[in-house]
């Protein structure tokens, strides 16, 4: 390990909603702590609490690597999910695949991928139907 | 006057450095350093969780004695709305004003009149200015310090108006001048206070240069003294007409008073540090849908379960109810001349008070070691090292305040390790009786 860089590892749980936001909570926490600007951390606790409940909702759980060094924050988040089929069409603002009784807790308006674009430098979604995603989400310091 | 000032202190004698108080501090202020709670100062809110849960009396508010009142050549008590709900059986809330009167006090002004413009001002302001709902209530000092500590990106909702008690204590200050020509400084502005956050929030406060409060007592210290007054002047008939209080005003004094004054639907209100800190978070990470506002109080209840209450906070909020039953909706309007400058007139700076280091580089090089540490300490957040969490340890570790080896179960392993050490030692200095039987 670098001593420039700090890695913080997370297992998500799928479908536990109680515990869902645990993880960029506490990612969260360690940034306000490290002196990093809070619109950043604003950025990057939004871009991972999204990516976070997906996985919660779709992918039966997995795991976020977080990387942050002075210059950037990198979000690695990887699943045994079903993927995506469409990519694009789940970019967009509104498309849901979440099924009514997930929507009625609140989740599934269609705003993850698009919210998580949104608030992050760069994005980059690796997915296999039947194998999993990956998403890898970069914010500048 | 410092900006971390804190109405907290410790009574050394009485402290037997035990964890209640490291465990409930919700900013994690407090450590026990040689046998004795220690209130890091720039982490502390106010809330007074410490003083609620220590078992031994030793956490102690600090505010002013009722003589401050031979101070002034003319006071004015301003009792906060949560002083009713504290008496038994009472039907007027002029009783507790005359009685205060009787008690030394020259006039009443109540906060609760003063909080009916509050709420008329709030409501004007949160219709105008939807770019930045939720406005989140700045009436508890607490909830103000610790935004400005832990959540920057929520600042900027903060509602910009004072405290219902500074706008009583400029409108009592100005309508004491006129009516008595004496100069300010011969005028006793007292806030009869349910707690100790505002003892702070009147020496430095947060969004304003300076309070119009000269001084804060304690409920619990007018409380028994009224209580005598109260069943004379009752028994005799004696009550004056001060009170300026509608339901809204009055129900300032219990959580979800303030948002009621608001006359919307839109809007949360929580109370409880801990809930408040959770609602905080679900803010920032914009888990909660649009509202227009937010209310929130440290203690549970509202302001009746300030640390300087005697009631129950639950009974006291019943009392309230009943008190306000048949008061109109609001006697307070807003008169040009009468409320001066009722806005904030600068802004709250963010302190990041909880930095590990002075740069990122060296933070992230920090929060390395917190996390290896962490690793490597039990995970039983024992606080027997004097520090809340494990976690806690770690982040003293490595900010250089205290010892790995303050972890008792670090120690024992190390004690371990050097009586192995010894006893190797201790072996090829001594003769085994085995070898001995060799020769």
């Amino acid at each position: 390990m670098l001593n420039d860089e700090l890695h913080l590892s997370y297992q998500i749980l799928g479908d536990d909603f109680t515990r869902a936001g645990e993880a960029s909570s506490d990612v969260k926490h360690k940034l306000k702590m490290m002196g990093i600007s809070p619109e950043t951390v604003r950025r990057v606790a939004i871009a991972m609490y999204e990516g976070e409940i997906n996985m919660v909702i779709h992918a039966d759980g997995g795991t976020i690597d977080v990387i942050i060094s002075p210059s950037e924050v990198k979000l690695i988040l990887k699943d045994k999910g079903p993927g995506i089929a469409d990519i694009e069409l789940a970019m967009q603002e509104g498309y849901s695949t979440a099924p009514d009784n997930i929507r009625s807790l609140g989740f599934g308006a269609g705003m993850g991928l698009s919210n998580m674009k949104k608030y992050t430098d760069e994005m980059d979604i690796e997915t296999e139907l039947g194998v999993g995603t990956t998403v890898t989400m970069t914010i500048k310091i | 006057m410092d900006k971390f000032f804190t109405a907290v202190r410790l009574d050394e004698d009485l402290c037997k450095g035990c964890i209640n108080c490291i465990k409930r501090c919700p900013t994690q202020a407090i450590r026990v350093r040689n046998g004795k709670a220690v209130i890091t100062k720039k982490f502390c809110i106010d809330c007074g969780e410490c003083i609620r849960i220590c078992p031994h009396h030793a956490k102690l508010a600090v505010y002013d004695s009722l003589d401050v009142m031979n101070d002034y050549e003319y006071t004015v008590a301003l009792p906060a709305p949560s002083l009713y709900g504290q008496f038994n059986n009472l039907e007027d809330i002029n009783i507790v004003l005359t009685a205060l009167k009787r008690l030394g006090f020259d006039d009443v002004y109540e906060v609760s009149g003063a909080a009916e413009l509050a709420s008329e001002l709030s409501r004007k302001y949160v219709k105008d200015h939807p770019e930045k709902w939720p406005l989140i209530s700045t009436a508890c000092p607490s909830v103000v310090r610790l935004i400005r500590a832990r959540f920057p990106n929520l600042i900027e909702h903060l509602l910009p108006i004072k405290a219902p008690v500074d706008i009583a204590a400029a409108i009592a200050r100005k309508r004491a001048m006129k009516a008595t020509g004496l100069p300010s400084e011969k005028i006793g502005i007292i806030f009869i206070s349910p707690c100790a956050a505002k003892v702070s929030a009147v020496k430095t406060p947060l969004g304003y240069e300076k309070s119009d409060v000269d001084a804060v007592v304690a409920i619990k210290d007018v409380y028994p003294r009224l209580l005598n007054f109260m069943k004379d002047i009752e028994e005799n008939q004696e009550i004056e007409d001060l009170t300026i209080s509608g339901k809204i005003g009055i129900s300032w004094g219990g959580s979800g008073g303030e948002a009621g004054g608001l006359l919307t639907d839109s809007y949360l209100a929580a109370d409880g540090i801990e809930n408040v800190i959770r609602v905080l978070e679900d803010l920032e990470d914009q888990k909660i849908p649009a509202l227009e506002f937010i209310e929130l109080n440290a203690c549970n209840g509202g302001c009746v379960g300030g640390v300087l209450t005697v009631e129950n906070p639950f009974v006291a909020k019943v009392k309230l109810k009943r008190l306000r039953k048949y008061q109109p909706v609001a006697r307070n309007h807003i008169k040009k001349e009468e409320i001066q400058d009722p806005f904030w007139t600068g802004g709250v700076q963010y302190e990041p008070v909880f930095n590990l280091g002075s740069d990122i580089k060296e933070s992230i090089e920090m929060m390395a070691k917190v996390e290896e540490l962490c690793d490597k300490f039990p995970g039983l957040d024992c606080g027997s090292c004097g520090a809340p969490t494990c976690k806690a340890l770690a982040e003293d570790v490595v900010r250089g305040v205290a010892s790995e080896k303050d972890c008792i179960h670090i120690l024992r392993q190390y004690i371990h390790k050097i009586s192995d050490e010894i006893s190797t030692l201790d072996s090829h200095h001594t003769v085994m009786p085995e070898e001995r039987n060799k020769d």
